[in-house]
């Protein structure tokens, strides 16, 4: 058994230490956001978060999170109560079918923390690493710009604690 | 341009083009239905209960085709609720499956809308009326004396009865009428109007959303073990350590198909890599040499038909100008592997699939299995973007025979990146050849076109078109293919083009003998056909010294065709874009009976590198009436963005042992750093006219526009896709 922190809470999990994190999401933890695209972090669909910063959870053992906090999109919002960023990418309507979405969400969701009013020239350089086949891209842009706006304005007040610690919604 | 932007008065609503005047002779969605069958897919399927049911649960409509992430569900639920004057949240809809819903083919070629989409219009509408004359004659009221609202029927005095309440369970089980009194779409409140799509909310927050979100209690993770190379046998496979790794509980094996299923995911990856390690493979026959894979092609025998043969009276000739194209084979590039699961039972067989066709789908799992078709039930389930016959079938196919040899337990199967890449059918490689003859005032007057092209469509029906069954003891083939016919077509999808050319003679060549495993991607053969057509349409242009979309316009009467060709200029301004400023235009009609498209695009300055990049774009469609304004933008924006990734990127790769573009780093794709930093879709709204359909209109200009822009930068003619460096730099220029 090995334990790992998700979401904020210690979870036991019964896998071997060179499991890809990405099936003990989907597997062990039954959380549907990290998608399996290509297992070889060429596409950015399972990327999760790693102590705040976007991993592919296709390519990180398990074995190597002792003491590291691991956020997925689970952890942002709900259908009846989305993040800032999942409302502004339901606002834009960014998707078609919606199997990169959590893995740009979350990709976004790293550099609007760290970057929370990022400019259009970051924001592209930022998604550069996801891949989306149905060409939602400018939808998808104009989501993460939407939010950046929305948090941009919002910094000189208190932070969203949502998005600040993004330990839960 | 001064020139009035609409042949009929139209004004612009929050970026909606509407036009007020409908289209002359057509009623409302009248064009669809002939004299003794009611429309769309209703002519099929005439029993009103089977598209509506109305009962204590509420309302159920049901709908042969599939949500693709094109926004089908919304659009149809749209439908649904205006015909029946409900609210949208209050219609439950049913998508394809084979025990619940109308057999209505796949989900492809722009139909949904047409077919579909038409058909739950007037069952609707017909429902409605029903509900309407039972309360009138309860009532002893006149029924145009009452009113439908929010589900119920209103009599003056204010009485009310809610639709539930009118109708038992037969009453709907009735054949539809040839015709319906259809709602005058100026009454319209949800069709036509803005509509979230009701899928999206759970795809950005993780909610279970797609096939692979599916985990019954009793289900087992499968892997299936796939030769390195078309036509490979299984020689050896010592499994005897494998059978014994951690979590293993079978290794299923027939011929060289061999899977392997375990308790979890990861360990079922495991023992696949185990079996990719120990598997020893007779080779298949050698693939042909990729550089010359054009003339391979023009060199296999082909049956050919004149799919146009015109000869008007028309001036003579005084000029000349031919061209040849090229394109390669490109993939469906989800990016989720294709998955399927299936549940056995002893007797019954449950599959689960993301495929197109879930009626097709079921004869072919029922070949393939060797089950009577009525204990085979496929359900639809969405999965990632297919975009076309992507793996999706072969791995429900795979699901089957695994469940087959595991009953009891619901068995997953999920492909792996590679073997998506090299396995899945994909889009043919094509030539075109095209001479034209202009007279005096350099007009078109003769035209004659070839394309070349495998079939567009491997899908099942057959169990020999699911991969599988190529590797079992007794082997399945691939039926021999047979070309799409006219007027739709495959490889000769929009070869005839729809310019006014008095002379004109189109022949398809059609090729069954397929060296590179195709079938149906996105726009079929339109996409290489409107890329020929497009591109040479501005040949003819530039060598008569006129305005390309002058040029058109000159060569075009359909009404429709003009106004967003128009429309698309005017957005755009082109007639303020300087010509040489790497500025480009394009225009079809998708199949030339769906929706009309034009582009017209502005290309970054060419970089050092050779890399193209569309700096703006501005799209104009006419889709007919427009039910989800968005859903039109969405598709049109996507298969625009889709395309020219195809065009400045896409081709696959392989060598004499087998395909070589295996992942995205072989086969690389659009990011966001190539976007353009506009994009634009404006739309003609058509009230009351037929469904056209939206998902393949934009990919057929695309690359002509590209193109287009390329020549009017830099006067250099490409004509073999992709535009990728290589080939900007093989032309001279970077």
């Amino acid at each position: 058994m090995i334990a790992i922190d998700i979401n904020g809470r210690s979870r036991s999990v019964d896998a071997t230490p060179e499991t890809p994190l990405l099936y003990v999401l989907r597997d062990n933890l039954k959380l549907n956001g990290a998608k399996y695209g290509c297992g070889l972090g060429q596409c950015g669909a399972c990327t999760v978060l790693l102590d705040g910063k976007p991993v592919f959870s296709c390519l990180t053992p398990v074995g190597s999170l002792a003491g590291r906090r691991v956020r997925t999109i689970e952890s942002l919002g709900t259908e009846a109560s989305p993040s800032p960023l999942q409302r502004a990418f339901i606002d834009e309507q960014a998707a078609q079918c919606g199997y990169c979405s959590a893995g740009m969400v979350m990709r976004a969701q790293a550099l609007l923390e760290t970057n929370p009013g990022a400019s259009d020239t970051e924001i592209r350089a930022r998604m550069q690493t996801n891949l989306c086949r149905c060409g939602t891209h400018m939808r998808i842009l104009r989501a993460v710009r939407r939010a950046a706006a929305a948090l941009g304005s919002a910094s000189a007040s208190p932070p969203q604690a949502g998005m600040r610690d993004g330990a839960v919604k | 341009m001064n020139a009035p932007l609409l042949t009929r008065r139209a004004s612009l609503v929050g970026g909606v083009l509407l036009v007020g005047i409908g289209l002359p002779g057509r009623g409302a969605h009248a064009a669809e239905t002939t004299d003794d069958k009611p429309p769309g897919s209703l002519a099929q399927f005439p029993l009103l209960d089977s598209w509506v049911r109305i009962d204590a649960a509420g309302i159920t409509v049901f709908t042969g085709k599939a949500e693709l992430g094109q926004g089908l569900r919304t659009a149809l639920t749209q439908i649904a609720a205006e015909e029946l004057s409900v609210p949208f949240d209050a219609i439950h809809l049913v998508t394809a499956d084979t025990a619940r819903t109308p057999n209505e083919g796949y989900t492809a070629g722009s139909h949904s809308m047409p077919d579909s989409g038409t058909a739950i219009l007037n069952a609707a509408s017909q429902v409605r009326a029903i509900l309407l004359a039972i309360a009138a004659s309860s009532w002893s009221l006149p029924v145009d004396s009452l009113t439908t609202r929010d589900g119920t029927v209103r009599a003056p005095d204010g009485r009310a009865v809610r639709y539930g309440d009118l109708i038992t369970d037969t009453t709907l089980h009735q054949n539809a009428l040839v015709r319906s009194a259809l709602k005058p779409p100026a009454d319209y409140t949800i069709i036509g109007h803005a509509q979230p799509r009701v899928d999206i909310p759970a795809k950005v927050t993780g909610g279970p959303a797609y096939i692979q979100d599916m985990r019954p209690n009793d289900m087992v993770h499968a892997r299936i073990l796939r030769p390195p190379s078309y036509g490979a046998t299984l020689i050896a496979l010592d499994d005897t350590e494998i059978a014994k790794m951690p979590g293993v509980l079978k290794i299923v094996r027939d011929g060289s198909f061999v899977g392997v299923i375990a308790k979890r995911e990861w360990q079922a990856v495991q023992a696949l890599r185990a079996m990719v390690a120990a598997a020893r493979w007779k080779p298949g026959p050698k693939l042909p040499e990729r550089a010359r894979i054009y003339d391979t092609l023009l060199a296999l025998p082909s049956e050919d038909t004149t799919i146009l043969d015109r000869l008007d009276v028309a001036d003579a000739a005084v000029s000349e100008l031919s061209a040849r194209f090229n394109r390669p084979y490109i993939g469906h590039g989800s990016i989720g592997p294709s998955c399927g699961l299936a549940l056995f039972d002893g007797t019954n067989l449950t599959v689960w699939s993301h495929a197109q066709g879930m009626f097709p789908l079921r004869a072919a799992i029922a070949g393939l299995t060797g089950l009577p078709p009525d204990k085979v039930r496929c359900i639809h389930v969405e999965g990632s973007g297919c975009y076309g016959h992507n793996g999706a079938d072969d791995a429900a196919g795979d699901a089957a025979l695994m469940a087959r040899a595991f009953p009891g337990q619901t068995v997953r199967v999920q492909w792996m990146r590679e073997q998506e890449n090299t396995w899945e059918p994909y889009s043919p490689a094509m030539v075109t050849r095209v001479r034209a003859g202009l007279n005096g005032a350099g007009n078109i007057v003769d035209w004659n076109y070839d394309v070349w092209s495998n079939t567009h469509s491997n899908r099942p029906g057959g169990a020999g078109a699911l991969l599988a069954g190529w590797s079992l003891e007794k082997p399945l083939t691939l039926p021999r293919p047979v070309p799409i016919p006219q007027p739709e077509g495959g490889g000769d999808r929009n070869a005839i083009p729809l310019y006014v050319l008095p002379h004109a003679t189109v022949v398809h060549h059609f090729i069954p003998e397929m060296p590179i495993r195709v079938s149906a991607e996105r726009g079929l053969g339109a996409y290489m056909n409107i890329f020929s057509i497009e591109s040479f349409m501005d040949e003819c242009a530039a060598h008569t010294g006129a305005d390309p979309v002058e040029y058109r316009l000159r060569h075009m009467q359909d009404p429709r065709a003009r106004d967003v060709i128009t429309l698309a200029a005017e957005r755009f301004g082109w007639s303020k874009a300087a010509p040489g400023s790497g500025r480009g235009f394009a225009f079809a009609r998708y199949k030339n009976l769906g929706a009309y498209c034009a582009i017209a695009l502005q290309l970054a300055p060419i970089g050092d590198d050779g890399q193209l990049r569309v700096a703006r774009a501005v799209l104009a469609v006419d889709s007919g009436q427009i039910i989800n304004p968005d859903g039109i933008r969405n598709q049109i924006e996507g298969g625009f963005l889709q395309s020219m990734s195809w065009t400045l990127f896409e081709q696959v790769s392989w060598n004499a042992d087998g395909i070589t573009s295996r992942d995205w780093a072989g086969y690389p794709m659009l990011r966001f750093g190539l976007l353009p930093d506009q994009l634009e879709t404006h739309i003609i709204d058509r009230p009351g006219a037929p469904f056209l359909g939206t998902g393949e209109a934009s990919q057929g200009p695309t690359p002509a526009a590209i193109a287009n822009a390329l020549f009017d930068a830099t006067h250099l003619r490409l004509r073999e896709l992709p535009l990728n460096p290589p080939r900007l730099r093989a032309a001279g220029l970077a």
